[in-house]
């Protein structure tokens, strides 16, 4: 993998957060974006920061739930980096970028 | 093997076309994701990391050259041109679409498989020896009976929602390959005094979070009565196993609970009853009808020992190291019985290429009568294969990354899929295998150590068998950080024991050191070269190892 996995911090919640579900055709990984559509890439992600912003962002994943969309939406922490938004657990790092262990299906970060 | 008759091949194909139409409704919006959950689940799809992912049944671990061909196909049409044979002797596929799978369930169907009873809380796929037919130590081939219990219990109206999961397994020889003392049901086929085929059976036996050995309830039960002792078993269990918590909802919990006396007892009065009713007892003719199926092939008559084959290991020590870790004996003189390892030296444990199968397949034609079996260590098996072919046959292995001899030997590590796809798992697992497998993988040290088996599981489901390895793994998350607990004696064969915690667990980038420090310890300490490290740590006892990696208290 280009980068190293990123060590989780701790399970508290980040300044900045994003919405992810899996879609629900295929069970892609994908991001709520800013135009309110789901993109593969979590570059493109809506970045929210506080109670409200998240609350509308969820809001929206439920709605793309109901709408078979996506399937079980819900947030994570991210932080920006040089390179891009980076997921902060391990997990969701992994989501975002491919199996560490298949650098051929690996997801670019700004892909 | 067996063949589908007209009622295998309705109820696949109608169970096809039921999920086809329940895919239709959660795509349309007409089912909610909690109406189908455990719709997908039943026909064996699961929603993982990064997508969603396919179960597919492969029956006590066997499987025609017809139907590796069609694994090949799918995975090159549907998935990502790979898949992953796993420890229930089952192949998972990581990324089919939901849409798609309904196309590929009917591609299945039509060379006899399907994807059902890969999940939930019912009878599993049965599993079995993977030498099963062709091992010299057999008592008879397991697998009829493997095949009669998959009949029995393939959507058993009272086995359909039992308080968890349910897994049995079925060997015929004193020696366990199927590390059959973990399952909840283990059936060992064995004569008895007067010839008479009948089995031993255990009970209880399990890993998960609270890993037990099965205990032996019977030591011989006649061969007619294997559904009605079984079908005792299942009711005894599935009256009084727990369904308040998921976590103590397994039998090995039950006989834990109950004690082994007391469930025996209950177990017999059940049988007892089960036997009045006389509907279960197995007919002769209906074994034997089933046996039909497994016939052994007719193999052309061989001298024991083959020229070519000798000639092979003479001139060359990778083939010495492929006859020696990889052929084991075969019952029909002439013949071995060959283990294609999944586990190439820093690869991904259990992973094949749609290319790879597809040349087993081949390999499989031209020299093992079309046979294929699945290890629940994760490899493949040629089972009929002649001495005088195995240098032909390892040669193409060898082109295709295919010929590793380390069958055994401490880079045939088992690994589950980790954090890397599973959506359970806590930590990785494969990338620890790879480590694991560069640092140990020059074929000198290999032959040094000798036998030794590492596994390693993502989490505390254990599929990766940790509880059982002689080096157990078990990456857990610590404050968001992948930290492994290491294990040491465990064994999964006759001689079966859950590993110790040796002490507090290692960092990712520390395992590996821990690991080395732990296989050093013993080659220090061994009392010789035929003392294996299992042997070694039994004798030794935790104490020198845990003072090689945490110093002396």
């Amino acid at each position: 993998m280009s980068a190293p996995i990123q060590k989780s911090a701790a399970k508290t919640r980040a300044a900045t957060q994003v919405v992810t579900g899996n879609r629900l055709t295929d069970g892609v990984v994908v991001y709520l974006d800013s135009a309110g559509g789901w993109s593969e890439r979590l570059n493109d992600a809506r970045v929210v920061e506080g109670a409200e912003a998240l609350e509308a962002a969820l809001a929206a994943g439920k709605a793309a739930e109901a709408a078979q969309v996506v399937v079980e939406a819900y947030p994570i922490d991210v932080k920006r980096e040089p390179d891009g938004l980076r997921a902060l657990r391990v997990r969701e790092d992994i989501r975002a970028r491919g199996p560490s262990v298949r650098v051929d299906l690996e997801r670019p970060l700004g892909a | 093997m067996y063949r589908y008759d007209e009622f295998d091949h309705d109820f696949v194909r109608a169970r096809v076309a039921q999920f086809a139409d329940q895919v239709e409704r959660r795509l349309s919006g007409e089912l909610t994701e909690d109406q189908f959950k455990p719709l997908r689940l039943m026909n064996g799809v699961y929603l993982q990391l990064h997508a969603y992912m396919l179960r597919i049944a492969v029956p006590y671990g066997t499987l025609s050259a017809k139907q590796m061909r069609m694994l090949a196909q799918i995975a090159r049409k549907y998935d990502r041109g790979y898949g992953h044979f796993t420890t229930r002797q089952n192949l998972q596929f990581n990324w089919p679409a939901l849409k798609d799978v309904p196309a590929i369930l009917a591609d299945l169907a039509s060379v006899e498989m399907h994807a059902l009873q890969t999940s939930g809380n019912c009878i599993r796929n049965v599993t079995s020896d993977h030498f099963a037919g062709a091992a010299a130590d057999e008592v008879a081939d397991p697998r009829p009976y493997a095949e009669i219990l998959r009949q029995w219990s393939s959507i058993h109206p009272e086995f359909s929602f039992l308080p968890r999961k349910f897994k049995l397994c079925v060997i015929a020889a004193e020696h366990d390959r199927a590390a059959m003392q973990t399952h909840d049901i283990g059936l060992q086929l064995k004569r008895n005094a007067e010839g008479e085929l009948g089995f031993a059976v255990f009970v209880g036996g399990g890993q998960g979070r609270t890993p037990m050995i099965a205990h032996k309830v019977r030591d011989f039960l006649p061969e007619e009565d294997l559904l009605a002792y079984v079908e005792a078993i299942m009711r005894v269990y599935n009256l009084h196993g727990r369904r308040d918590n998921k976590f103590k909802a397994r039998i090995k919990i039950l006989v834990h609970e109950t004690g082994v006396e007391e469930i025996t007892r209950q177990i017999e009065a059940e049988f007892a009853e089960v036997l009045k009713a006389d509907l279960l007892r197995l007919p002769e003719d209906e074994i034997d009808r089933i046996r039909a199926y497994f016939a052994a092939p007719e193999l052309a008559e061989k001298p024991a020992r083959s020229g070519a084959f000798e000639a092979a290991k003479a001139d060359s020590r990778e083939f010495t190291a492929f006859a020696e870790n990889n052929v084991s004996p075969h019952k029909a003189p002439g013949y071995g019985i060959v283990t294609v390892s999944l586990k190439p030296i820093g690869g991904i444990p259990g992973d094949a290429s749609a290319e790879q199968m597809e040349v087993v397949a081949d390999l499989a034609e031209r020299y093992s009568q079309s046979e294929i079996r699945v290890s629940h260590e994760q490899n493949l098996v040629l089972p009929h294969v002649a001495l005088d072919d195995m240098p032909a046959l390892y040669a193409t292995l060898a082109e295709h990354g295919l010929a590793t001899g380390n069958a055994g030997l401490v880079t045939d590590i088992i690994a589950c899929p980790g954090l890397d796809y599973c959506a359970l798992a806590n930590a990785r697992s494969i990338n620890i295998a790879q480590d694991l497998s560069n640092r140990f993988g020059s074929p000198e040290r290999q032959e040094e150590i000798g036998e030794l088996s590492i596994k390693i599981s993502g989490c505390i489901n254990a599929c990766g068998h940790h509880h059982v390895g002689h080096i157990g793994l078990l990456g857990v998350d610590k404050r968001g950080e992948e930290v492994y607990q290491i294990t040491l004696g465990g064994s999964a064969d006759e001689t079966a024991a859950v590993g110790t915690l040796v002490g507090p667990g290692f960092k990712t980038d520390e395992v590996g050191d821990a690991v080395e420090t732990v296989v050093d310890t013993y080659l220090k300490l061994r009392e010789g070269p035929d003392e294996n490290f299992l042997a070694a740590v039994r004798r030794l006892g935790q104490k020198p190892f845990k003072e090689a990696l945490y110093g002396a208290a």
